[in-house]
């Protein structure tokens, strides 16, 4: 019997160990910067949809929505929150981090009110009173300001405050914003002001837009509301690296038992699988959910599975007589067409649930789906090297590595 | 062996689908109108879930009497775990499902029980789903599965000969009944998840399916038809390893996800669908082994009896 080729195992011991520390580099990473979805990450889900709005205003009435409520949100100090439009007449609010369910519905839910308070905080009009507000340049100096137009009522009363606070200053709150405090250096009649001091005209179409839905209220209501806290997210997520580790390690136990020494390899490429999918995931920016972490663990589960059938019809050649690296390459081919043939059935679950679902199970949708692809690659691909190198090195040289007793 | 006890297994699985069919009929008719007898939960039917650390022992039935007082005698209460500040785990939780309230309603009672656990108390999860985003999901759910299906029995069908593709739709068809009579009969609680996991039961009971007979039509070449019930024997056998190894692996994984989760949050709620899938990959494998290629065996053996009156 030949001697083992040193030099072949040479190259398979540093194949192992890059793909076992690029897993753990892998792993570092997926840690802190995979996207945790809320019921991970904990956080706030609304949604909201518009009741009673005019016929033909719901898309301009919607829009001034997001804008507000993002213009609100924003107070709260959340990161990253997310505020969209969902079809005709729905707009969803996700704040990843944030607990306080009470302000965030509160905040979100008020209407936004403009008024006018004088020097002595007396109130002296209000955005009921405000017909139109348009972004426009200041004529003179090219500054972005903000033109107000009153109704008559409102007129009158703003009449009468810059009579009363001549060369005084006259605050004009948003909620609880201070926008603008000018000096009043003449009495306006004619009903119309104009909002000073803004930096840029984005932001002045935007401050025109919230004044005129706030002088025009849409109804929101609650559709639907998640909340999950965040200690019982971190639990979720701690349970799921629990369980898929006690997975992982029952699986590789199992491989070693069953498949001896090439179990070791096919648990290394494994390992090398469960970094790929998190990594994969990881750079697409997908969200992981208490689905997807299910449908991950599950994975660990199915991706032992193409490795089983090429074993399996590995050890079937070898019985019939055929040399190590013969069995390895038929064993290959032949289970090829099945373990495609196989797959693409649960890759249609997986687009159809990507295409059909929302939150959570869309997560699943997206692991399930990359599972499928990856162990497909370790399978296909990477464990059928290292065995093909185990084997040119004669470091397995019989069925014994594979479990298999020959006659 | 396998198909000699072919008819077994096939009385087995008739006597089965007939009682998951029975359980559904009856939940459908007395328990839950109109729900395919299924026990539907908050995301399906709209509903409030709300889950509140209460931060020291206490007792159902005070729960049941805060609930009363604000009208919701039909509300479920469970005791969870909660992580106190140290890490440690007590059962100073509590999970309260309620029909579908709206935001004040769920304010009052929130305050009922901050009132009677003052500061401690306060929500750690709160789901709201309203009736007609219900309604959305379950009708997303049921075009979800129909598309899933059509595009698989698709796939089998123009992958595979008529009656192996016959086989494998009965048997992901037998899944689907015995998991849905299952959770009819239990009437555990089907969230959104559920369909996630249902999909991945049929995809798992068709991929089981294919292996076998891929395994068949490889070695049924070149074969009489005298020996078809040796070579679907033997492409069983062949597979059975296989099989059962995937599928152990597979409930390996799941079943630490479920301890898991039982240990740590002292309620199956989140991960009913975990459930669904191991009873799915049991119920698959099964199906996979002693129905889809028996049942081919039994379809060809029918038509090769056609073919010979025929003639």
């Amino acid at each position: 019997m030949k001697k083992p080729d040193f030099k072949w195992i040479a190259v398979l011991l540093v194949i192992c160990i890059a793909m076992l520390a690029a897993a753990y580099g892998i792993f570092q990473y997926a840690d802190r910067n995979i996207n945790r979805g809320l019921d991970i990450a904990g956080g706030i889900y609304i949604l909201l949809e518009a009741v009673d709005i005019e016929e033909g205003r719901e898309d301009e009435a919607l829009e001034q929505a997001v804008t507000i409520i993002q213009h609100r949100i924003d107070e709260l100090g959340v990161v990253e929150p997310v505020i969209q439009r969902q079809g005709d007449r729905r707009i969803r609010v996700e704040l990843p981090g944030y607990e306080d369910e009470r302000t965030a519905r509160e905040v979100i839910g008020r209407t936004a009110m403009l008024s006018f308070m004088g020097p002595d905080e007396e109130e002296v009009l209000t955005g009921e009173h405000l017909e139109d507000a348009r972004a426009q340049r200041n004529p003179r100096d090219g500054q972005p300001l903000v033109n107000l137009e009153f109704d008559a009522e409102g007129a009158q009363l703003f009449e009468e405050a810059t009579a009363r606070y001549l060369n005084e200053v006259i605050f004009i709150y948003l909620d609880d914003e201070v926008l603008s405090a000018p000096v009043v250096q003449e009495v306006i009649d004619g009903g119309q002001a104009q909002i000073h001091g803004i930096e840029s005209m984005d932001e002045a179409s935007e401050l025109a837009t919230m004044l005129r839905s706030g002088a025009l209220p849409v109804d929101l209501e609650e559709q639907e509301f998640r909340m999950v806290g965040p200690t019982l997210g971190e639990r979720t997520e701690d349970i799921g690296i629990w369980a898929a580790g006690i997975g992982f390690l029952a699986v590789i136990l199992f491989l070693v038992i069953y498949y001896r020494a090439v179990g070791v390899l096919a648990g290394v490429s494994l390992l090398f699988y469960l970094a790929l999918v998190l990594g994969v995931l990881t750079g697409l920016n997908a969200t992981l959910t208490l689905p997807g972490i299910a449908g991950f663990i599950l994975s660990i589960g199915m991706a032992v599975d193409a490795n089983v059938i090429i074993f399996e019809r590995v050890k079937e050649e070898l019985r019939d007589k055929k040399t190590m690296l013969a069995s390895l390459e038929s064993g290959y081919n032949n289970a090829l067409s099945t373990i495609l043939d196989a797959n693409v059935t649960t890759l249609i679950a997986a687009i159809v649930l990507f295409a059909l679902a929302t939150g959570p199970v869309r997560g699943f949708a997206v692991t399930l789906f990359l599972g499928i692809v990856c162990s497909l690659i370790t399978s296909l691909l990477i464990t059928r090297l290292l065995l093909r190198l185990a084997f040119r090195s004669r470091l397995m040289r019989s069925g014994n590595s594979l479990g298999v007793k020959l006659s | 062996m396998i198909i000699q006890h072919r008819k077994k297994a096939f009385i087995i699985s008739g006597v089965l689908i007939l009682a998951a069919l029975f359980s559904m009929a009856y939940h459908m008719v007395v328990t839950h109108p109109g729900s395919l007898g299924l026990n539907l939960g908050e995301d399906f039917v709209g509903g409030t879930v709300l889950e509140m650390n209460l931060g020291e022992e206490f007792e159902v039935d005070e729960v049941r009497e805060i609930l009363q007082a604000h009208g919701q005698e039909g509300a479920s209460v469970q005791r969870v775990m909660v992580e106190e500040d140290d890490g440690e785990l007590v059962d100073e939780g509590v999970l309260i499902k309620t029909g579908i309230m709206g935001e004040d309603a769920r304010d009052d009672l929130v305050d009922s029980f901050r009132e009677r656990w003052e500061v401690p108390a306060e929500e750690t999860r709160i789901e709201s789903v309203g009736a007609a985003v219900g309604a959305e999901q379950r009708r997303t759910a049921i075009i979800a599965v129909a598309v899933a299906l059509v595009g698989m029995v698709a796939y089998i069908t123009f992958r595979f000969e008529f009656n192996f593709a016959i086989a494998a739709i009965a048997a992901l068809v037998h899944d689907v009944l015995i998991v849905l009579g299952i959770f009819s009969l239990l009437q555990l609680e089907l969230n959104e998840p559920f369909v996630a996991a249902l999909l991945t039961i049929v995809g798992y009971s068709v991929n089981d399916s294919i292996v076998i007979i891929d395994r068949i039509r490889e070695n049924i070449r070149y074969r009489s038809k005298k020996e078809y019930p040796e070579v679907v024997n033997h492409s069983i056998m062949q597979n059975l390893t296989r099989s059962i190894n995937t599928s152990f692996t597979t409930l390996l994984v799941l079943a630490a996800l479920m301890v898991g989760f039982y240990v740590y949050v002292g309620s199956f709620d989140l991960i009913v669908f975990v459930i669904a899938m191991i009873i799915g990959v049991i119920v698959g494998t099964y199906s996979s082994i002693f129905i889809a290629s028996p049942l081919w065996l039994t379809l060809k053996e029918r038509q090769f009896r056609k073919a010979a009156q025929g003639q």
